[in-house]
């Protein structure tokens, strides 16, 4: 009759912070651009942090498709009771190992509730490690990536390639991250199994290329040139200084640079088109990724999907995350790449690379 | 010695009646003058009194408010973690930490990181912000007030080498720069919501300074030159437009501003006119920026070269190679400027030595980008991996 009590008292002791909960939630969660929100938010997260440790796998759902302004006001929370609990011994381990282990939550919550376990009880991290490897979400698969990667060594080490390939061979069947990867094809490359880098990343890499329309006073990024209106890839258009047609481009770069530089000579001032098409096997949730120095836009299936007039400040694989909804069948990918007038020789590079991946980083192959 | 701190005093006004003469709440300190404006110098034998271990890359300072040190790092592969700390001042024990993640871009040259910007402080809340354009509001105890992300807000207001302009915080209001060659922008934010009190477009061209304070108004510097806003309003108080260095800031007087521009250009700004005491194309700051000591502004060259010239007119005193490459500004208590090189070397010259000496310094044996703060007689200096308080 007691136990039956104190669970009974438990149970509604639960509902009732389930219930003062969801509120707070809700107003931190409608935050948004602006700082809109925010004086609601303020008041929310200080209830929230005066919640009993054991709410922590509800705060932590609450960032379950919460927007990235809303999913730091969360995880700040978070943090605020995971510090109380962890001091106190009161972390409710289990309850957060059965949120990390729930694939259906968010990416974002998982990775803070990996943390906490860390933080609480890092023997059990390192337990929970290997189970992550093929994780949805690329932040948590660092973990057990690392782990292969310094066996593979390990066994390097020790004379047995076979056995280090074995491992960097799984470790790069799972890596995401571009700093893992590139350890990892090094390696693989040393031990005689090359690794074809634009598959695993996505990287498109044939391409219909046109140029040189002009970019004087940088101009041309905002001018519609006949690509923008039409694709018609056997006319031609009065170029600057040349004549403007379509030609065919395969690019060799094992990290997928399209080069305008190589077909076109370097030229400054100047507007290049990239068109291609990319053949998607279902309709789906994608992101095109790209990394470029020069002014550029990117357009997929006639809808302009971002502009930047940023001129060679710097490039790097996935600079930008474009999310975007592929159709099944064709998909029309136009991009613009605006070379500007500067001559030192940082300024050489008229060239972009993009890839089509879901939200983890994951390659989206087109269909033979 | 007294006189000379009174005369500081005058020179400086603190921003808010909540801060104290040793604190030091900003980017350079009070109304980033670079000059503390405490009668309790840290003086010149300085030995380390404690260091703490961080956990990302930053090259921000840290600030001091009270007994409280605040500084911001970066970790993570993509420096996506964004952590801002609170220490106690007297023996380094933390006191908070918070980690966010960056929601706006976080790519960045390699020698300066995410956790660029040094965060700000009115007395009762501190502002950190991010290379990624995110902006954190905390109180002195670590609850969250607020929070934005401006590239979140305007998608391109970014910077793909990083950017590092500091916020400044007046009259109820932080002043953000986010500007670059794409979305540039200044945004005036009110302390209490997080909303803009007013937004506006800024050159489009990358910039790296930070906004000084003068007599009230605070002063937005850029290619084009140095803009004197009104911090509540937006509106342009003075305009000075004959160009201006997009990397070292100005220095500031309660008198005057000396700008890097055309070498060095002291100005005397009041409402509608910015008008040009003297200019002097030989003083040209590199990348730290200047300070004024009394009655002479101490200039770093783009060589390692301090230079000590006349606020009067701009006439050179004396030259003192340092020892470099130096990245960080120079900051003064009393009759020392403080400066640490790249290498780790941090110095203390004497300014009222003839022609200039460099009379102490201590190996750090790390690398070293950011400019000191001085508090209650105290140095504290930050690497990518380290905090230090010099005492």
């Amino acid at each position: 009759m007691k136990a039956a009590l104190i669970s009974c008292l438990t149970l509604s002791s639960i509902a009732v912070q389930a219930a003062s909960l969801s509120a707070p939630l809700e107003d931190i969660r409608a935050v948004n651009r602006e700082g809109s929100g925010n004086e609601k938010a303020t008041r929310a997260w200080q209830q929230l942090t005066q919640a009993d440790p054991s709410t922590l796998p509800e705060v932590l759902a609450g960032m379950n498709g919460a927007n990235p302004l809303a999913e730091n006001w969360l995880r700040a929370a978070v943090g605020v009771i995971a510090d109380q609990a962890i001091l106190v011994k009161k972390l409710p381990i289990e309850s957060v190992q059965a949120f990390l282990a729930d694939t259906k939550n968010s990416s974002a919550p998982r990775v803070v509730a990996f943390d906490l376990i860390q933080r609480a009880q890092p023997e059990l991290a390192e337990k929970i490690t290997p189970s992550l490897l093929e994780d949805p979400s690329s932040e948590l698969r660092r973990h057990p990536v690392s782990k292969l990667l310094q066996a593979g060594d390990e066994e390097l080490a020790q004379g047995r390639k076979d056995e280090a390939t074995n491992a960097y061979l799984k470790a790069m069947n799972s890596a995401r991250d571009e700093d893992q990867i590139k350890d990892l094809a090094k390696k693989l490359k040393d031990l005689g199994k090359p690794v074809d880098l634009p598959k695993h990343f996505g990287f498109l890499m044939d391409w219909k290329l046109i140029a040189p329309f002009t970019n004087v006073e940088r101009k041309g990024f905002d001018t519609e040139f006949p690509p923008e209106k039409e694709i018609k890839l056997d006319a031609s258009y009065p170029g600057k200084n040349a004549e403007a047609k379509w030609i065919d481009f395969t690019s060799k770069d094992e990290y997928g640079q399209i080069d305008f530089n190589k077909p076109f000579t370097m030229l400054k001032e100047v507007t290049g088109y990239a068109y291609t098409e990319f053949d998607s096997v279902e309709a789906r949730d994608a992101q095109i990724r790209l990394g470029c120095k020069d002014g550029w836009k990117v357009w997929l299936n006639g809808e302009l999907l971002f502009a930047r007039d940023e001129y060679h400040r710097g490039a790097k694989l996935d600079q930008y995350k474009l999310p975007v909804k592929l159709k099944k069948g064709k998909n029309s990918i136009l991009v613009k790449c605006c070379q500007n007038e500067q001559t030192e020789s940082w300024t050489v590079e008229w060239q972009f690379q993009l890839r089509v991946c879901d939200d983890t980083g994951t390659a989206i192959l087109a269909k033979k | 010695m007294k006189p000379f701190f009174n005369l500081l005093s005058s020179l400086i006004l603190l921003p808010s009646a909540l801060l104290s003469a040793a604190d030091w709440p900003q980017f350079r300190g009070p109304n980033a003058s670079a000059v503390s404006t405490e009668t309790k110098a840290p003086g010149p034998k300085l030995a380390a009194a404690w260091s703490i271990d961080l956990p990302g890359r930053g090259l921000s300072s840290p600030i001091v408010v009270g007994d409280k040190v605040f500084i911001t790092c970066s970790s993570g592969p993509d420096q996506a973690n964004l952590h801002v700390f609170c220490f106690s001042a007297a023996d380094g024990k933390k006191l908070w930490e918070r980690v966010m993640k960056a929601t706006g871009r976080t790519m960045a040259h390699n020698k300066t990181s995410v956790a660029a910007p040094t965060p700000c402080s009115d007395g009762k809340r501190v502002f950190a912000l991010y290379s990624s354009n995110d902006l954190f509001a905390f109180d002195l105890d670590g609850n969250l007030l607020w929070l934005r992300g401006l590239t979140y807000d305007y998608s391109n207001a970014s910077n793909s080498l990083g950017m590092s302009s500091s916020p400044v915080v007046l009259d109820e209001t932080l002043v953000v720069q986010s500007e670059n060659d794409s979305e540039s922008i200044a945004v005036g934010i009110d302390v209490v919501t997080g909303k803009n009190r007013w937004k506006k477009e800024r050159p489009k061209a990358a910039n790296w300074t930070s906004a000084v304070v003068y007599q009230n108004v605070v002063a937005l510097q850029s290619s084009k030159g140095l803009t004197g806003v009104n911090p509540k309003t937006g509106e342009i108080e003075w305009d000075y437009t004959d160009g201006a260095g997009t990397i070292p800031s100005s220095a500031v007087t309660q008198n005057a501003i000396y700008v890097p521009s055309n070498g060095l250009t002291a100005l005397a700004p009041e409402r509608g006119a910015a008008s040009q005491l003297w200019r002097a194309a030989g003083l040209k700051p590199g990348t730290g920026s200047p300070l004024v000591i009394g009655d002479s502004i101490y200039v770093l060259n783009g060589t390692g070269v301090l230079i000590k010239a006349s606020i009067a007119n701009g006439d050179e005193a004396w030259k003192l190679r340092l020892k470099g490459p130096l990245s960080g500004s120079p900051v003064a208590a009393g009759q020392y400027i403080y400066i640490v090189s790249e290498r780790g070397d941090f110095q203390v010259i004497d300014t009222t030595a003839k022609e200039g000496e460099v009379i102490h310094t201590i190996e750090l044996n790390d690398t070293l980008l950011c400019t000191p703060a001085i508090s209650n007689g105290a140095i504290f200096v930050r690497s990518d991996k380290k905090l230090w308080k010099l005492q």
